[in-house]
């Protein structure tokens, strides 16, 4: 076993040594033939045999109490096997390794609110029986309407404590240039493309639940916490997970409604929940109000930088997003503040959706970035550049990489941005406008612990297995390529075992943490397995040259298979935070470029072009890098166009709970992005020297299209999304 | 009652209100179907019944007795890929997968239509079309990504398609 925390920075020497040269390439992923063919099955699909369903009834009410619920006519029904409403676990909401939510309670804290689950022998029957369980509800008024509520300053929600370095309000009131300005954002779902299912059964004593889930380690613990199991007697799978963003990181509600329903049943139970109940059963990315205040020179150089906001949460939560989070490292000037300040609501649940903090945050301070650009007469770019700091400028540690300037540029000379940006409204093509816009992106580096196993079979074939998930991220294809990397294999060589909490703890997916440090701890495993192999060579490990399946040294040479002798060398490895996270800051970078046609007449925006460089570290694999940073990208268009989900704040429900008027962005709404990587690898992020990849792409690249969108209209939107009624207005005249 | 799914005949007796997607995934164990949102908005579902492309979460499997259906199963296999499903790979035209049934299907379908010279809203010209990124975005719209591998699905799907390479506005 090699435990190594990621104290020193340097580079593990058998990855700078590797030779095989197939970690970074674009591989097709490795599981590619079982989702193309539908082989690959996700949570609802392997049911064991006499699997009933589930299904969840909600509080009829946004606020107030339970008093009453009559099962009668759901029980009568046909295929209906039971009603569940009486067991003291049944969760409130969503549960995750910080916070559980409220169990057995009578109080509502949302429209929605699981209190009742049916089963029955066909989803039809279950469905239909959820709809005659009658909630009695003693309801009260209800806080559904961020504006009206009070902010609240003091309160210890988050992870990102107020920050105030320096004085703000006087160095604002000396500079000789002041920005302020106000941004909103509404509410957004995760949306993944599956819904979250699970099927559910006791396995012996071993409660097994197979799930869409992003973090099945946090998760075990989660449902064994709220079923009152100890953890070793709860399992959970996860093979294939149909998208995550953040939505899947905790135990939903209707897992642990399944799991009592099995319990009592003595049978297997799964359940998947409809589409617009993933509204009210997931948690949602909280509307925000933002402000953004900077002073500065005439040269544009800041002196104050400030970025707070507001964001909501439920009496029963204790996830508050972290508006300023990107920001903190961005842009220079001494005196600096961020907060984000919190609304109590009566409404789902607020959570980490792709990117908490930056993918909303760095819209606002991106667009005030070009606003005061403009005012400046400065160009946006040379702006950035001027407020480039050298240090990170909020907690003054160094850097562990930055490449921040090289993307401006790289992604400049591509886009082909001109030495002087057209005045806003100058470029026509027939009936549209257009424009251009840039922003920078950024997402905070986090290091998490993570184990994994790696078995070298007697057939010179490598084994690597963790508990992680591929929610589309890729994990397969780069821990075979890792592996491969290291040990000297084709990555065919290598078989990939993830999504099951038997196998060594990982991170997770979350955070953009997954890759990073799941390669890291398959790379330490090697380090022990490369150690053996070299004693069998009877050579240093620092002369062993694996490649191709053989190993050499001291011009001796041998195949593994005959080093291997008929036995197998298994090694486990453990990656973990040390100083380096302490000593430096680190997160990704880029910069992005879109070019948006505007119709002139209608208001219809077009992206006609986009392209991103971007600052990962090592990239494992530069087609599902590049693959997920586009994913990103085209989010951020999503954002600027069309999400946003609607509160009836009259009553705490959504208007828009599903496909049809929660509008995701979709083939036509995106051209064929592009994403470059300017490729440095990063010792201190991890032993992979890969930094995060997922979030990356969805911070600042809403802000380039509505950047672009005032290039081309002269238009300033600051309350996305850009929909047609917040154009037309300002539009030239027919 | 009695289907005809990928050449095969099953048997199934089942709820008259099933939709032909839960008669595949809950009742013939062809779960390469996927369900997203069971109302028609996103085209995991998608599936061809004699030829044509169609979400078969909104259609009763009752109506379709008769018909030929064919499922991502009935296109290829892990060892012995269609065209476009090896498009699919070679070009990563997905992330999580969970939609690429459905995207899969609905290519096979959409250059079909294409086949037939129907136009689309992005066709410049009705009575000629011509197969370039704007008409395959388009006329892939229905079915919704959420990775958002929109870019790698339209090259997967001009690999097949031989269609030309120009990006329009």
């Amino acid at each position: 076993m090699t435990e190594q925390a990621i104290d020193s920075g340097e580079r593990p020497a058998i990855l700078a040594r590797a030779q095989q040269k197939v970690l970074g390439a674009p591989l097709p992923r490795v599981e590619g033939p079982l989702k193309v063919t539908g082989a690959a099955t996700y949570a609802f699909e392997q049911a064991p045999a006499g699997t009933a369903y589930a299904a969840v009834v909600g509080a009829p009410a946004g606020a107030g109490r339970v008093t009453a619920i009559d099962d009668a006519a759901a029980l009568a029904l046909p295929g209906v096997v039971a009603v569940i409403h009486d067991d003291p676990r049944i969760p409130a909401g969503e549960g995750n390794s910080r916070a559980m939510p409220a169990q057995g309670t009578d109080r509502i804290f949302h429209h929605g609110q699981p209190v009742a689950v049916v089963v029955a022998e066909t989803q039809a029957a279950a469905r239909e029986g959820a709809s005659l369980v009658r909630v009695h509800a003693d309801p009260a008024p209800g806080r559904f309407d961020m504006e009206t509520q009070p902010v609240r300053r003091d309160h210890k929600l988050g992870f990102l404590p107020a920050i105030e370095i320096g004085d703000v309000d006087a160095a604002i009131a000396a500079a000789p240039v002041v920005f302020d300005e106000h941004y909103a954002t509404p509410v957004h779902f995760p949306a993944a493309l599956e819904p979250h299912a699970s099927t559910v059964w006791f396995d012996g004593e071993v409660l097994t639940v197979r799930s869409s889930n992003q973090v099945i380690g946090g998760a075990r613990e989660t449902i064994a916490k709220a079923m009152g199991l100890p953890a070793e007697r709860v399992r959970v799978l996860a093979p294939y997970v149909g998208g995550g963003f953040g939505g899947k990181t905790g135990v939903g509600p209707e897992v642990i409604l399944a799991a009592i329903a099995a319990e009592r049943l003595g049978r297997p139970v799964k359940v998947a929940l409809p589409r617009r109940d993933t509204a009210y059963l997931v948690h949602h990315r909280s509307a925000t109000v933002q402000q953004v205040r900077i002073g500065c020179d005439h040269d544009g150089v800041i002196t104050a930088f400030e970025h707070t906001g507001t964001a909501a949460q439920n009496d029963d939560g204790g996830f508050l997003e972290p508006i300023p989070f990107g920001s903190l490292p961005l842009y220079g000037g001494a005196n600096r503040r961020f907060r984000t300040d919190l609304v109590r609501l009566d409404l789902p649940a607020t959570g980490a959706v792709r990117a908490p903090g930056e993918a909303i945050g760095t819209f606002a301070v991106e667009c005030a970035m070009d606003e005061l650009a403009e005012r400046l007469g400065i160009d946006p770019i040379e702006l950035r550049r001027r407020n480039e700091p050298d240090r990170d400028p909020t907690n003054g540690k160094p850097f562990s990489t930055r490449r921040l300037t090289d993307c401006y540029d790289e992604g400049a000379r591509r886009f082909g941005w001109p030495d002087r940006v057209p005045a806003p409204g100058s470029v026509r093509d027939g009936e549209w406008l257009v424009g251009i816009g840039m922003a920078a992106a950024l997402r905070g580096n986090f290091t998490v612990e993570a184990s994994a196993s790696v078995r070298l079979g007697a057939d010179g074939r490598a084994t690597v297995a963790c508990d992680m998930t591929d929610i589309g991220t890729g994990t397969y294809t780069i821990l075979a390529q890792t592996v491969a990397e290291v040990l000297g294999l084709d990555p065919a060589q290598v078989d990939v075992r993830l999504g099951d909490t038997d196998l060594p703890r990982s991170a997770g997916s979350g955070g953009s943490f997954g890759a990073g440090s799941a390669a890291s701890a398959a790379v330490l495993a090697c380090e022990d397995i490369v150690v053996e192999l070299a004693r069998r060579m009877n050579a240093s490990p620092d002369e062993l040259v694996l490649a191709d399946g053989r190993a050499s040294a001291d011009g001796r040479d041998a195949t593994l298979v005959e080093l291997l002798r008929g036995e197998a060398i298994e090694a486990m490895g453990k990656s973990s935070p040390g100083a380096q996270a302490k000593k430096t800051s680190q997160a990704s970078h880029g910069a992005h470029f879109a070019e948006v046609a505007v119709n002139a007449v209608t208001g219809e925006v077009r992206v006609r072009r986009m392209l991103g460089v971007f600052d990962v570290g090592r990239v494992l694999n530069r087609a599902t890098a590049a693959n997920q940073i586009v994913g990103g990208m085209v989010w951020g268009v999503s954002y600027a166009l069309g999400e946003a989900a609607v509160v009836d704040t009259r009553s705490g429900r959504f208007v828009n709970p599903d496909f049809g008027e929660y509008h995701v962005a979709v083939n036509a709404d995106v051209p064929q992005i592009e994403c470059h990587f300017i490729e440095e690898i990063d010792d201190a992020a991890n032993q992979a020297g890969a930094k995060g990849v997922g979030e990356l792409g969805i911070s600042g690249a809403g802000a380039a299209v509505v950047n672009a969108i005032y290039n081309a209209t002269g238009i300033r939107v600051r309350d996305v999304p850009v929909t047609l009624d917040t154009l037309l207005d300002g539009l030239p005249p027919v | 009652m009695r289907f005809t799914i990928n050449g095969q005949s099953h048997e199934a007796e089942v709820d008259i209100r099933t939709s032909l997607l839960d008669l595949a995934r809950e009742h013939l164990g062809l779960t390469g179907s996927k369900k997203g949102c069971d109302h028609g908005q996103c085209g995991a579902c998608t599936m061809l019944v004699n030829g044509r492309r169609i979400n078969s979460c909104l259609t009763l499997a009752v109506m379709h007795q008769d018909d030929d259906i064919v499922t991502i199963e009935g296109l290829g296999t892990p060892e012995a890929l269609h065209p476009l499903q090896a498009a699919f790979v070679r070009h990563d035209g997905y992330q999580c997968g969970y939609c690429t049934p459905g995207q899969i299907c609905s290519a096979v379908g959409m250059l079909d239509e294409v086949a037939k010279g129907w136009p689309s809203h992005a066709s410049a010209d009705l009575e000629a079309v011509t197969l370039d990124n704007a008409e395959i975005s388009e006329r892939m719209s229905g079915n919704i990504c959420r990775c958002a591998a929109y870019p790698n699905i339209v090259d997967a799907i001009r690999d097949v398609a031989g269609a030309t390479d120009e990006v329009a506005a």
